[in-house]
């Protein structure tokens, strides 16, 4: 058991499941001797070596495209793309290729292989650098849209993402590789992959978060459980895709009402999806409409002007209070 | 500080064998085997009747759109043929004679342009990929079996096709980066086939050859008529034997030409001349081998005949498979079926009237809450 922040906690799971099988493999732009810029595969390549820890050139796409030819073959890759804004160079490799191949081929190949990126705001970066993009790879078939929210979660969905036989696109927020550290046993722990949490039990409000948004959430639910007496359940979803519509179900059809915090725009966003799914499963159980905290329909506006954009705790009280009192 | 010249001057070679009269350039026979030289023959032979075929066909809506080769058989043959059975291809969406070589059943082939995925299905002893439609995006593909291959310890090779509209993508460039950098067991086969749909060559590059594209990347280019088969082969022959002793990737660079559309769905009088197609009928592949194997009294009596034969059978169990049945579309999107999936194929069920009754509305729920039933408070 080590306390570990979310850097150290994903370079734990990469480093142990290296060891464990040879068929891992890292690719990706400053993976190698320097860490990544991140510095989540700090001395992986000191340890397994130039070909297992593989600094590619400078070029989105074909690191996807790599990835799913070593997958194909067996291996599995886990890719790393610098910042998930520039995902959009490699972005028909997923779509086209990373997703389809079961598919394409009638189960004759797969592409058991993992893209990490660095996702989100708040971090004071430059454009490009501080998007959410969960809602385009969430909406593909094939792909599962994996994304932790503390250094425990982090690394047990890490491992399992990498033994996963399908292609999981894995997001990690920039703004909690440092933000906590927490207690993560030395011996490996794995994660289902499709599996929400509810990491707050109530009985008045659903708050329903993942990444960054889930520290939202929990601060929301302690000031409305002082402030106004009211107990609201957390549910942390850390898989986007496939989403478990039947733990979100389940605790409305207790609740009654319901509020989505997504840092991604609002229209079409994974809040769309969650809605729905709710409405459809609790349907008659809901007593407010369903009301959702994100981003606003914006390119990023620039990092002087974020804090208008990306959802707060303000925020998410004010809709959760609004929500109650319907 | 001078100027310096800090790269000899690039040479960039053309290897042609046989004329377009079948005539032979001895000193550069490759001396391939009379039973390889037949079987050769036999995939283009199979491959220019199966697309006449296939043509017929789509004319008659028994298939869909399909890219037909003719053309382009000693290209697509001349390369494969190289390849061990362990090796990997990985076509774009034109090598149907290549894959005949490489033994993709023909009634496969149907499939896939009839709509079926099964089509693209590869035999589990087989090591092609399927088809690749978006143009370039299959050659980073090759690039990684070729690292994986590499890495495992593997002898085996990587052969990609693309066109020659396909060297102007971005994937190409970074696929060809890679393959040199990495020093990958891969052989880029460019099927310079002069038009991409209805854009010519000239407006495509402003390179001389396609084949000079691979020097910038510090890898071996050779350009070679791409209509004299043994030239192909010739040139395929020693790329796939570089690749397999450890000596990096080639791309090589096959002058052919599409005689026949780009698709069913296109019509070449709309950008090209009839004169031109005909200057190109006379550099006919097939024509020319055919002319070659007279000579050597290789050609066998009743090929065609035989061919066609088993064209015809193939077509006949192709048409004797039954409808497609939709349920199974939900097989092969995750390694299991997720929760979601599972709901969604019952109402696709229920929808067709084949076992469960679909939930009412479009839910994703297979027991919707009653009415009335609340389960809250108000």
């Amino acid at each position: 058991m080590a306390k570990l922040n979310m850097v150290k906690a994903l370079n734990l799971a990469l480093l142990q499941e290296m060891e464990r099988d040879e068929d891992v493999l890292i690719l990706g732009e400053d993976v190698g001797v320097d860490g990544g810029v991140f510095r989540v595969t700090e001395d992986l390549h000191r340890k397994f070596g130039s070909k297992r820890v593989i600094d590619s050139p400078l070029a989105e796409a074909a690191i996807i495209g790599a990835g799913v030819g070593m997958a194909l073959y067996g291996l599995k890759p886990v890719c790393e793309i610098q910042f998930s804004g520039f995902a959009f160079q490699c972005f028909h490799q997923i779509e086209n290729h990373v997703a389809r191949y079961r598919m394409r081929s009638q189960g004759r190949f797969h592409v058991p292989m993992v893209i990490r990126m660095p996702y989100g705001g708040g971090v004071r970066a430059l454009e490009h650098h501080s998007e959410s993009e969960e809602q385009f790879y969430a909406h593909i078939p094939g792909l599962k849209m994996v994304i932790p929210s503390a250094p425990r979660n982090a690394r047990a969905l890490l491992v399992s993402a990498i033994r996963d036989p399908d292609p999981v696109i894995f997001f990690e927020h920039k703004g909690l590789y440092h933000a906590a550290k927490e207690d993560v046993p030395d011996e490996i722990e794995t994660l289902p992959i499709g599996r929400a949490q509810v990491v707050r039990e109530g009985r008045d409000l659903t708050l329903i978060a993942y990444g960054a948004m889930v520290r939202l959430a929990r601060e929301a639910a302690d000031t409305l459980a002082e402030e106004d007496g009211a107990e609201c359940e957390v549910i942390d979803l850390l898989t986007v895709a496939p989403l478990d519509r039947d733990t979100l179900v389940a605790s409305v059809q207790k609740t009654g009402r319901a509020v989505i915090v997504h840092e991604a725009p609002r229209s079409f966003g994974p809040g769309a999806e969650i809605a729905t799914s709710i409405m459809d499963g609790a349907f008659l159980s809901l007593e407010a409409p369903i009301a959702r905290v994100t981003s606003w329909d914006v390119p990023f506006p620039g990092f002087a002007r974020e804090k208008g954009n990306v959802p707060d705790v303000a925020r998410v009280l004010s809709a959760a209070r609004a929500t109650l009192e319907f | 500080m001078p100027r310096t010249v800090l790269e000899p001057r690039f040479q960039v070679e053309h290897l042609s064998i046989l004329d377009s009269d079948g005539n032979l350039d001895s000193s550069l026979d490759p001396e391939i085997p009379s039973a390889e030289l037949k079987r050769l023959y036999r995939a283009m032979l199979l491959g220019r009747r199966l697309d006449e075929r296939m043509i017929r066909l789509q004319r008659q809506g028994r298939i869909g759109t399909f890219a037909p080769i003719k053309g382009q058989e000693a290209s697509q043959v001349g390369a494969a043929a190289t390849l061990r059975r362990t090796d990997w291809m990985v076509p774009s969406f034109r090598e149907t004679a290549a894959m005949l070589l490489r033994g993709w059943p023909i009634e496969k082939l149907l499939l896939l342009f009839a709509g079926y995925l099964e089509g693209g299905q590869p035999d589990e002893s087989q090591n092609d990929l399927p088809i690749t439609i978006p143009v370039a995006t299959q050659l980073p593909h090759a690039v990684g079996l070729a690292y994986a291959a590499q890495y495992r310890g593997d002898d085996a090779v990587v052969m990609a096709f693309c066109g020659d509209g396909a060297t102007s993508e971005g994937d190409f460039h970074e696929a060809v980066n890679f393959a040199g950098v990495w020093h990958v067991p891969a052989v880029f086969v460019v099927q310079n086939n002069q038009w991409a749909i209805s854009v010519p060559l000239k407006k495509q590059t402003h390179s001389r050859t396609i084949a000079q594209k691979a020097l910038a990347y510090g890898i071996p280019g050779l350009q070679v008529d791409g209509n004299d088969v043994l030239a192909v082969y010739a040139a395929c022959h020693e790329a796939v034997e570089r690749a397999r002793g450890g000596d990096g990737p080639t791309l090589i660079e096959c002058v052919t030409y599409r005689l026949g559309v780009h698709t069913t769905a296109d019509d070449p009088t709309k950008y090209r001349t009839a004169e031109e197609v005909e200057a190109w009928e006379r550099k006919d592949p097939l024509t020319r081998f055919t002319a070659y194997l007279k000579k050597k009294r290789l050609l066998e009596e009743g090929l065609e005949d035989e061919v066609d034969k088993e064209i015809a059978a193939a077509v006949q169990r192709f048409e004797a498979l039954g409808a497609a049945e939709p349920l199974t579309m939900f097989e092969h999107v995750y390694a299991e079926l997720p929760a979601h999936l599972k709901a969604q194929r019952e109402q696709l069920a229920g929808a067709l009237g084949n076992g469960a009754t679909p939930p009412a509305g479009d839910d994703d729920q297979a027991s919707p809450p009653m009415r009335g039933q609340r389960t809250t408070r108000r």
